[in-house]
């Protein structure tokens, strides 16, 4: 199909599924324990602000937990479907891991959610803030199993493999903290944290610009955002360092392609930009500053850097695509890290709400985590190739015996779905975006059954007598 | 090891399944029913009805996948490409059911609202169809070659896979009808105890048709079912569900509320236990056994204590959110 294999069409099909899926788990980790954070300081301090953003993301984060949802189920038979050879090796290990993820976070998200959403005038503040961190506990949860599962595929540990050829356990514990694991747990939850900031903060300086520096929840979420972005970006280029450091201690590989480099030297540059280019093994056109790589891979100006000449060209990954996606998710990273500096400034200047340029500047920024989100993960991804389980597991030796148009028409198929009924989820999570926050900011709606997501029986069913007769 | 994992995780997994298709069943049922109800206020209450409890039941089929993947890994490998074209399209029917929930209620128009009422309609067919063919092409057998699936990718299609998917869409259609008998009144309710005729007829037409295929599919099956002695142990099995279709026939004769849904459910519980019995112990028939494809035990004992602490937790949790809403489920605007 269009002169691709089924090899090729299950990794465009896995990197489009999965792509789309990230967007939603990056969000509400972090919307998650912002509406905690909301709903902890409006029982402290009782300013209307805090309950009015509340419940202004609330409502979003309905939508986008559901979406995630979704789009999560597919990925789990996925596995099975289009690498099934890949599910048999790693099952003894990956399954078990993803099966927790699905008993504990999953219910736990589930469970609590019903009274978050639903629940707020039913079960007394003390619990349905415990609820509201439950949910917040269950993302992280969620998070740390599917991120254990993830790392051992880059730096696999604690196994050995069977005579049939599987991965399995031997030291649970040293499966689930492999090498590669604490760096990259605190690096994705860090992530999703400042997605969720430029969000708010550019919906924020959005009704700022629109309504006045007048609106308080339009100040509140963009005031907030604003701390994050100064507290939270510079700390995320710091725990991004140190998971680079990791990488290059485990993955050579993946470092010298995305940083460019082909010949192992002494004191290897820097390139800023350039097109790294795999058949001639050079990095063209690039823009450099000597001795820099070295420096910041191992400290010292005349380091010796590996290139990807050291390894076969059959086991290099594909160095202009994760040159280019780390320089985004880098370059996005500083950004963030100089809006936040700015806003600062303009903080101490009294101008915060009312400066164009921050507010215009914090809009443009709205989808920044969302694209560094994205470009990080295909960074790590694709470094990872040619292998699922780094330098044990061909992907070319983990997919399905399943013919080209079978993987081919599943990938179109998703292709339309997704972009139908993610595209409606996004036109609808937008306009709740864009709709004016109000002080006394309505609760959802009442004219809605409690649904999507979250068994609980929300209680505000039960009130008023609007719902549940016949008791 | 003295115990035997396998067994235990055939077990877990069998039950998430039934759990499945026995809750999820009826409010995939509620999406087949709704073409038959055309007025925006019934169809408000028939989703309100499953609304609180839909994406719990949906939730079994998730702990059904991933228990599988976790323990038995092999089956996991071949039944999955086997079965690809069903479940690909189930994955993405229940996309447009899932999400109608959520955006029906966001809809402006009476345009948008139409279009998230056929999705949620036609995703709930789609779904229960295609996961009625992929049970069909597991009943008939999947070839497998070492450790792989061995066959193409239309070889699930098959009459009796067809069958067997017409007869889920039917059954479903019958549990979300004898549902709304339960949980509404009024014309809604009166509707669905004709409905319930027409699908209850259906599915036990369709149950005595696909047990009396079943057994030629297999010289397997064909022992299980009539050799001796064995024959003393699965005759009861047809005898109750006669017993079964006649307890619904009453309960809607006699204009009862609870009984045609048990009655609904336990033709359920009786086809599995009939299916159980045609093909234990093995997971992919007709070659590997749940032994065959375990997990390590490392794995599956891993797995198994946390299984054990939290299904119950969920368990009693679901049984006391369907308490909360028991009762006749009201319009919930103005």
């Amino acid at each position: 199909m269009y002169g691709l294999d089924a090899l090729e069409l299950a990794r465009l099909q896995f990197a489009f599924t999965v792509s789309f899926h990230i967007i939603f788990p990056a969000l509400t980790i972090g919307l998650a324990s912002y509406l905690a954070v909301l709903e902890a300081l409006w029982i402290r301090t009782r300013r209307a602000a805090y309950m009015a953003v509340f419940n202004f993301w609330k409502k979003i984060f309905a939508i986008v937990f559901g979406m995630g949802v979704v789009s999560g189920i597919v990925l789990s038979y996925q596995f099975g479907t289009n690498w099934s050879v890949f599910s048999d090796k790693t099952g003894p290990i990956l399954g078990p891991l993803m099966g927790y993820e699905v008993l504990t976070a999953f219910f736990l998200e589930a469970g609590f959610l019903g009274v978050m959403l639903f629940g707020m005038d039913r079960v007394g503040r003390g619990l349905h803030l415990f609820a509201t961190i439950m949910v917040a506990f269950g993302t992280l949860l969620s998070a740390f199993w599917i991120l254990a599962a993830n790392s051992w595929m880059q730096t696999p540990a604690g196994h050995s493999v069977n005579e049939v050829g599987q991965f399995v356990p031997e030291d649970w514990l040293a499966v689930i903290f492999n090498p590669s694991f604490p760096y990259r747990l605190v690096h994705m939850t860090l992530a999703a944290y400042l997605t969720t900031a430029f969000i708010v903060g550019g919906i924020g300086a959005w009704h700022l610009l629109r309504d006045g520096p007048r609106n308080e929840p339009a100040r509140l979420m963009f005031s907030m955002a604003m701390w994050m972005a100064v507290v939270v970006a510079p700390l995320q280029i710091f725990v991004g360092d140190l998971h680079g450091l990791n990488t290059f201690e485990h993955q050579p590989a993946k470092i010298a392609a995305l940083e460019g480099h082909f010949e192992s030297e002494a004191g290897a540059p820097f390139h800023i930009v350039g097109l790294p280019d795999m058949a001639a093994e050079k990095t063209r056109y690039a823009v450099s500053i000597p001795k820099i790589g070295s420096l910041l891979l191992t400290h010292d100006p005349n380091g010796i850097v590996p290139g990807l000449k050291q390894w076969p060209p059959e086991d290099r990954p594909n160095a202009p695509l994760i040159f280019w996606s780390f320089r985004i998710m880098v370059g996005l990273g500083f950004l963030m890290a100089g809006l936040g500096l700015l806003a600062l400034w303009q903080r101490y200047r009294g101008r915060l709400y009312t400066s164009p340029l921050v507010l215009r500047f914090a809009v443009l920024m709205a989808p920044s985590g969302l694209i560094a989100v994205l470009a990080g993960w295909i960074t790590t991804e694709s470094g990872r190739q040619p292998y699922t389980v780094y330098g044990l597991l061909r992907t070319s030796e983990s997919v399905s015996p399943i013919d080209a148009p079978a993987v081919g028409s599943s990938l179109l198929a998703f292709i339309l779905v997704y972009s139908a009924v993610f595209g409606a989820g996004a036109f609808y999570g937008l306009r709740l975006m864009l709709k004016r926050p109000e002080l006394f900011e309505p609760d959802l709606p009442r004219n809605e059954p409690t649904r999507a997501a979250g068994i609980t029986p929300g209680p505000a069913q039960e009130i008023k007598g609007v719902t549940l007769h016949g008791h | 090891m003295a115990i035997d994992l396998p067994f235990i995780w055939a077990g877990i997994i069998a039950f998430a399944v039934l759990a499945y298709v026995m809750l999820d069943g009826f409010d995939l049922g509620i999406g087949i029913l709704f073409p038959s109800y055309p007025a925006r206020a019934h169809r408000d209450l028939m989703m309100n009805s499953v609304a609180p409890i839909w994406d719990g039941n949906e939730t079994w089929l998730v702990l059904g996948g991933g228990g599988l993947m976790a323990a038995f890994p092999l089956a996991y490998a071949i039944v999955m490409p086997a079965l690809y074209v069903p479940l690909i399209v189930m994955l993405l029917a229940l996309v447009f059911r899932g999400v109608a929930f959520e955006f029906r209620w966001k809809a402006e128009t009476d345009v948008s609202r139409r279009l998230w009422d056929s999705s949620f309609a036609w995703g709930s067919i789609v779904a229960a169809f295609a996961q009625g063919i992929a049970l069909g092409a597991l009943v008939q057998g999947i070839p497998v070659k070492g450790r792989a699936y061995a066959g193409g990718w239309w070889d699930w299609l098959t009459p009796f896979s067809l069958l067997t998917g017409l007869a889920l869409v039917a059954g479903y259609a019958l549990l979300g009808a004898t549902w709304l008998i339960l949980k509404t009144d009024g014309e809604v309710q009166s509707k669905a105890i004709r409905l319930a005729r027409l699908t209850g007829l259906a599915t036990v037409l369709f149950i005595g048709a696909v047990s009396i295929w079943t057994p030629f599919l297999e010289p397997l099956y064909m022992a299980r079912w009539f050799d001796f002695p064995q024959i003393l142990y699965t005759a009861p099995v047809p005898l109750l569900v006669a017993a079964s279709a006649y307890a619904l026939l009453r309960g809607l004769n006699e204009g009862r509320e609870l009984l045609p849904f048990l009655a609904a459910q336990s033709l359920f519980l009786l086809s599995y236990i009939g299916l159980g019995i045609s093909f234990y112990p093995f997971i992919v028939p007709p070659s590997l056994s749940i032994w065959a494809a375990a997990a390590p035990p490392e794995s599956q004992g891993f797995l198994l204590v946390g299984t054990m602490i939290l299904v119950p937790l969920i368990l009693a949790y679901t049984g006391y959110a369907y308490w909360v809403f028991r009762g006749k489920t009201g319009i919930f605007y103005r």
